[in-house]
């Protein structure tokens, strides 16, 4: 970003003016995922930074409160956790398998309606979370789910579906489907096809797809608290009860560890869109 | 000339043209049957609650139901003077059945949202019912009369009329702080009472703001890090995405712990001796706070949108801008800034939509003043279980977000909308 010798004063201000919002505006994103980690860390019940921390006192560190968040007496996290990922990965599932062969069909050329089953098909990401919560919740109570874990799975396959349906459709639309017809045409039946040559060429596609339902069922909270009985809590639902009631530092851990979880996803999901972009055809 | 020529034929001896149409159907089926699960599932587990949501909050059955004999006779009376004999005998007829099935309570209940005065008199003459004091070969009419004064007033058996027909709109009115008086007419609450117009006014207005500073901070970063070589801009890149794949309650409660009064924001505004340290301004528990977080929360939202546009455009525009004279700040106006149009479209409608329907961070960093609507419709299908207003505020919501979702179609086009 050097500038060139011959720039004019006025631009040379406002150049590095420009750099200094875009500084502020990067470290407004991404500072606040930085004081948790060290308040995680904090040996005492405060939520602020002691003395001791900030001398870099090695007493005033300590591992308390994610010992608590495992071993706690009346520790909530190793249920909302166990029923978190039971949740995710059967709301993944369901989402990934609808999504896909629903994408497969949108991207065919001959299907009607394309628009307005579109549209249908992604609104539970356009239509506000509170009112799908309203509307999932009335169906589920009718249906005798309300308070199960397939109600909530069922609700997060709702939620998680219209982001497979994008990425898969977008995956779809620099697909050659003249290798589908050479396999045909070699003897392939349609499902045989579909394992052997569609999928692992739009695999990059549905996995990110899945990443993404998986981050919206693991992250969701709005609809889990129509939803949720005592026995289905989840990881948001404590983290939004204890932020509530009375912010400890346990939470902290929790939210530390869930960082951490999302770093991962985040360079899984990255190595993918490139991947994808790469097979393609898509070189930047 | 088409008639005249031959037609081709398949082998079989199908017409070519047949033939066609029907795998073009058969295609047509295949596709639709990809679709079918998932829209069938949509369907019945989401669009048709959304549906139900409208029933209910127009729904007013439960009173219709209750009284279906004084309906019946009521049809006839005018409404002015005092309904005859007849409708105060199924009056009573209907109402000694409500007892029976100890429903009075809720007609009671019902009747006195209509019009206050009616638990009392209810009551009253539950009591008389109950002691079998009313002599139905009698005069009934006369006898409900000496129950309570208030029997004897026409403008009470004039509520009880409104309550008849089986749907309602006072739900909706009641939204916009609105009631149905005497008359019929639509008329405003008292000043005092007007609670939901600040919410959905404040609604607004924060969902606007909130894009207004996504945009201002997400415009320059966007532009920095379509226009840096790659191997600085995937590392800003993170910046952008850690954020976005981090739990909504995480950052949430990171902003809890920066905004407090004796937080790491308040402890830098004292050291660069902006505030003095006595007078630690509250940042949270009001819309500072709601706006503060909001914005950090959404402005990915706005940043990869802009950027998967801007990356489109190509750097030897703006020097070719510049090189025909332009000064850069009329090159960036005049070329650059109207081909980011449709990434600033695409953000600012998902920025304001998101920011819209928004609950979680606003019921926990908004304190009083910065609750809004959503907080609102949770509150009544939580709390006072009055699913019915709840579903009527929802829907007024889902119309305002379809309106603008449909604008925008009209005016950028919705296949803009990109996922990182």
């Amino acid at each position: 970003m050097a500038l060139p010798k011959y720039t004019e004063t006025r631009y040379r201000i406002w150049h590095y003016f420009y750099i200094a919002i875009c500084t502020f505006v990067f470290i407004f994103l991404i500072a606040p995922l930085f004081v948790i980690f060290p308040l995680s860390f904090n040996a005492e019940e405060f939520l602020v930074f002691s003395e001791g921390m900030k001398n870099l006192d090695p007493d005033a560190f300590s591992l308390r409160w994610y010992k608590d968040m495992v071993y706690g007496t009346k520790n909530p996290w190793g249920l909302a956790a166990k029923n978190s990922f039971i949740i995710a990965i059967f709301a993944t599932l369901g989402s990934v398998i609808l999504g896909t062969v629903a994408a497969l069909g949108l991207s065919s050329r001959h299907m009607p309606f394309k628009g307005i089953i579109m549209a249908t098909l992604i609104s539970p990401m356009i239509v506000p979370l509170i009112i799908s919560g309203v509307a999932i919740f009335f169906f589920m109570a009718k249906a005798g789910l309300a308070a199960t874990h397939t109600g909530i799975v069922l609700a997060h396959i709702i939620l998680g579906t219209p982001f497979v349906v994008i990425t898969v459709t977008a995956t779809l639309s620099g697909f050659d489907h003249s290798v589908t017809r050479a396999a045909a045409s070699l003897g392939s039946n349609p499902v045989n096809t579909f394992m052997k040559v569609t999928l692992p060429l739009i695999l990059p596609g549905v996995i990110s797809g899945g990443l993404f339902a998986f981050v919206t069922s693991f992250d969701e909270v709005v609809v889990v608290l129509f939803l949720a009985g005592l026995e289905n809590t989840t990881i948001p639902i404590q983290m939004w009860t204890g932020l509530r009631e009375q912010l400890s530092p346990t939470i902290l851990a929790v939210a530390t560890c869930l960082i951490v979880l999302s770093t991962l996803i985040l360079i899984s999901a990255e190595l993918l869109r490139r991947r994808s972009e790469r097979l393609r055809g898509i070189n930047r | 000339m088409s008639s005249e020529t031959k037609q081709i034929l398949t082998t079989d001896g199908i017409p070519l043209e047949i033939s066609l149409k029907k795998a073009e159907r058969k295609n047509k089926i295949k596709a639709f049957l990809l679709v079918a699960p998932l829209l069938l599932f949509l369907i019945i587990t989401y669009i048709f609650p959304i549906g139900e949501m409208f029933t209910r909050s127009i729904d007013d059955k439960m009173i219709t139901n209750m009284l279906p004999k004084t309906f019946k006779s009521m049809e006839t009376w005018d409404g002015k003077e005092l309904p005859p004999e007849e409708v105060f005998a199924s009056f009573l007829s209907d109402f000694k059945i409500l007892v029976e099935k100890k429903e009075h309570g809720k007609l009671a209940q019902r009747l006195n949202k209509e019009k206050n005065g009616f638990n009392t008199i209810t009551k009253k003459l539950f009591r008389q019912v109950k002691r079998n004091k009313i002599d139905e070969t009698q005069g009934i009419k006369e006898q409900i009369m000496k129950v309570h004064k208030r029997w004897r007033n026409v403008e009470y058996w004039q509520a009880i009329k409104r309550t008849a027909p089986p749907y309602t709109s006072a739900k909706y009115l009641k939204a916009m702080d609105m009631y149905l008086n005497e008359d019929n007419k639509i008329t405003q609450v008292s000043e005092d009472r007007r609670i939901h117009r600040i919410l959905w006014l404040r609604t607004v207005e924060v969902a606007f703001f909130v894009t207004v500073f996504c945009f201002l901070m997400g415009y320059p970063i966007a532009h920095l890090l379509a226009t840096l070589p790659m191997k600085y801009s995937n590392l800003l890149m993170i910046c952008v995405l850690l954020p976005f794949w981090t739990s909504l309650l995480v950052r949430t409660a990171s902003w809890m712990i920066l905004l407090q009064q004796q937080g790491v924001v308040n402890d830098f505004f004292v050291m660069i001796g902006l505030v003095a340290d006595d007078n630690r301004p509250e940042m949270m528990y009001n819309k500072v706070g709601t706006y503060v977080a909001m914005t950090q929360i959404l402005l990915p939202f706005m940043v990869l949108p802009l950027y998967s546009v801007m990356k489109t455009i190509s750097p030897s525009l703006m020097r070719a801008g510049k090189s025909l004279g332009g000064t850069p700040f009329v090159a960036f106006w005049k070329v650059y800034f109207p081909l980011t149009i449709p990434g600033i479209g695409a953000g600012c409608l998902l920025v304001f939509i998101l920011a819209i329907g928004y609950y979680i961070t606003p019921a926990l960093v908004g304190g009083a003043s910065g609750t809004l609507i959503s907080n609102q419709i949770a509150y009544h299908m939580k709390t006072t279980l009055d699913w019915s207003f709840a579903s009527a505020m929802g829907l007024m919501l889902l119309g305002g977000v379809l309106v603008i979702y449909w604008l925008y179609n009209k005016l950028v086009g919705v296949d803009n909308i990109k996922l990182g």
